[in-house]
């Protein structure tokens, strides 16, 4: 490492031991700070892992959309299969698939346990039927809707059995908690900037004898503004860290009760944490929040200071 | 080392505290700027270190304009001048340590030489051993020899000092005048503002007396012997003295 180069690390190292210091001194309104970015930190990170919670609990969406088409008892299977293969060339359909009436009949025994009632039966009371995926893309209503009537056009179809409104609401729930996702992410990210760049005024207010004496005998603005870039990089992290562990404590309490809820309806549902992918996008975020309200009320205050002798 | 070319300061609140103001010194130079108290002396010195910029005319220290240097390459020009303030401006909440070593710091300077350098500013004003000690532990003069050491310990070229004995008694005063003298003898150009006329023409050098934001006399004085004004500048060491 040249000799420059090394004078330059060697002054961040001092810039960040000296900020680091300077938090540990004062522990109490450290810790104070950094709780109130960790709560900050830890209502959309806990709304963000609600909503994939939701996500995972009522299935894949695309799954929501399938819809069912039956076929008047009596079509022909070639008839059937006929309509299926055109409808695979229809664009916005992911998937079309063909149950005969005797795989009908074999699952709903399965399912329904009726299995030896049916047996009594002479004829198979079911009809063909086709299961239709619309693609990703053109899950919406609109599409769905004009799925239904290219198939109920056909005169073998008895009935198209899709429940729009259901779709319409499941909708419009995750787009309402997707967009309130971005104004909490929204606001209380404003929240951890201003909280950062308050703590940073205050305390270049109280240093502010030594930034003169600094830029006295020649201190750069650089010089002078690097420790309060790294306490804020401190804040924003610490509180990041907080966050997590104050998402991690609300996930373990609520686990429990959400696992008794889902055993009483047969199922085993756990929550979702954050995952480490989760959990580092809320420290890169922590962090550069932190920075950046450091950089926003240094670029605001320190330019005020200049030495008068 | 510092030029004055008809320069003018008017500061925001309308007070004009120089009104033309010519002269030269030197590199090398020992002078003393006197006159009543707001007769100019401190913006004198503030124009020099760049802590006011001219209204009018053109101040140069080392060759550079002060009025044309943009505000990136102050830090930089502050660095090549030591500066020492009659309130001494240490930081009180740390070591005499840390204080005189600030402005190496600030430059980036190896720790190596930063202890060296400060241990061998601490010793020419005669603190050294003192290195822990805070800045309140210290007497009046010596706290003024912290900010003296301060001042020197990157080795500035020009040594200027706003009422550097105007809280110290008459002997405390010589003192601290004798340390600033060794800086001159060895090369450095010293420009002291100070009210004791007593004290100047004790140590017999160029005085520089202001009056109401102009130059009143521009005199070289040999000790307590021969006395020459501006009026009549034939010695042959001095430069160019404008009135």
């Amino acid at each position: 490492m040249s000799g420059a180069a090394s004078s330059y690390g060697t002054r961040h190292l001092q810039a960040l031991f000296g900020s680091l210091g300077r938090l540990v001194r004062a522990p109490l309104a450290t810790m104070l700070t950094l709780t109130v970015i960790g709560v900050a930190l830890a209502l959309p990170a806990g709304l963000a892992i609600v909503v994939n919670n939701l996500r995972t609990a009522t299935g894949d969406f695309s799954n929501a959309v399938d819809f069912t088409v039956h076929f008047k008892l009596g079509t022909s299977i070639d008839r059937v299969q006929q309509v299926a293969a055109g409808a695979r060339e229809r664009s916005g359909v992911e998937s079309v698939t063909v149950k005969t009436a005797e795989q009908a009949l074999e699952e709903f025994k399965q399912a329904s346990g009726f299995g030896d009632a049916l047996a009594a039966l002479e004829d198979n009371p079911l009809p063909h039927h086709l299961v239709v995926r619309p693609a990703k893309g053109a899950s919406g209503p609109a599409e769905v809707e004009s799925l239904r009537r290219y198939f109920a056009a056909f005169p073998e179809v008895e009935i198209v059995q899709l429940d729009l409104d259901w779709v319409r609401r499941l909708h419009s729930l995750l787009d309402v908690l997707k967009r309130a996702l971005w104004v909490v992410i929204a606001v209380l990210g404003l929240g951890v900037l201003a909280v950062i760049g308050n703590t940073i005024r205050l305390e270049i207010q109280q240093r502010r004898p030594e930034i003169e004496v600094t830029k006295l005998v020649g201190g750069s603005n650089a010089f002078v503004r690097r420790p309060f870039l790294y306490t804020g990089i401190f804040y924003g992290l610490g509180g990041a860290l907080l966050a997590a562990l104050i998402v991690f404590g609300a996930l373990t309490y609520l686990d429990r009760a959400v696992g008794d809820l889902s055993a009483q309806y047969g199922g085993r549902f756990h929550l979702e944490g954050l995952g480490g992918e989760g959990m580092g996008l809320l420290v890169a975020v922590g962090t550069v929040l932190g920075w950046l309200g450091a950089l926003i009320s240094t670029g605001r205050h320190l330019r005020q200071i200049e030495p008068r002798a | 080392m510092i030029s004055f070319d008809n320069v003018a300061k008017r500061y925001p609140n309308g007070r004009e505290a120089l009104a033309g103001v010519t002269f030269t010194i030197q590199p090398g130079e020992f002078v003393f700027l006197t006159g009543r108290s707001g007769a100019g002396k401190s913006s004198v010195l503030k124009l020099i270190a760049l802590l006011e910029r001219p209204s009018r005319g053109v101040v140069t220290v080392a060759g550079q304009n002060t009025g044309s240097l943009k505000a990136g390459r102050i830090p930089a020009f502050r660095r090549a001048i030591g500066v020492v303030f009659q309130d001494h401006k240490l930081l009180v909440d740390r070591p005499i340590y840390d204080n005189v070593a600030l402005p190496l710091v600030v430059a980036g300077t190896p720790l190596k030489e930063v202890d060296r350098r400060v241990r061998a500013a601490l010793d020419q004003v005669g603190l050294l051993g003192r290195e822990r000690s805070s800045p309140l532990e210290l007497s009046v003069g010596e706290q003024q020899r912290v900010g003296i050491a301060r001042a020197v310990v990157s080795k500035p070229q020009l040594l200027i000092a706003d009422e550097p004995t105007g809280n110290l008694d008459p002997g405390l005063a010589v003192e601290v005048m004798r340390v600033f003298k060794r800086f001159q003898e060895v090369g450095v150009t010293v420009v002291i503002a100070s009210h004791d006329p007593h004290l100047v023409e004790q140590f017999g050098q160029r005085e520089i007396v202001l009056d109401a934001g102009r130059i009143a006399s521009d005199t070289f004085r040999a000790g307590h012997a021969a006395r020459m004004t501006a009026q009549a500048p034939q010695l042959s060491n001095l430069p160019d003295i404008h009135t």
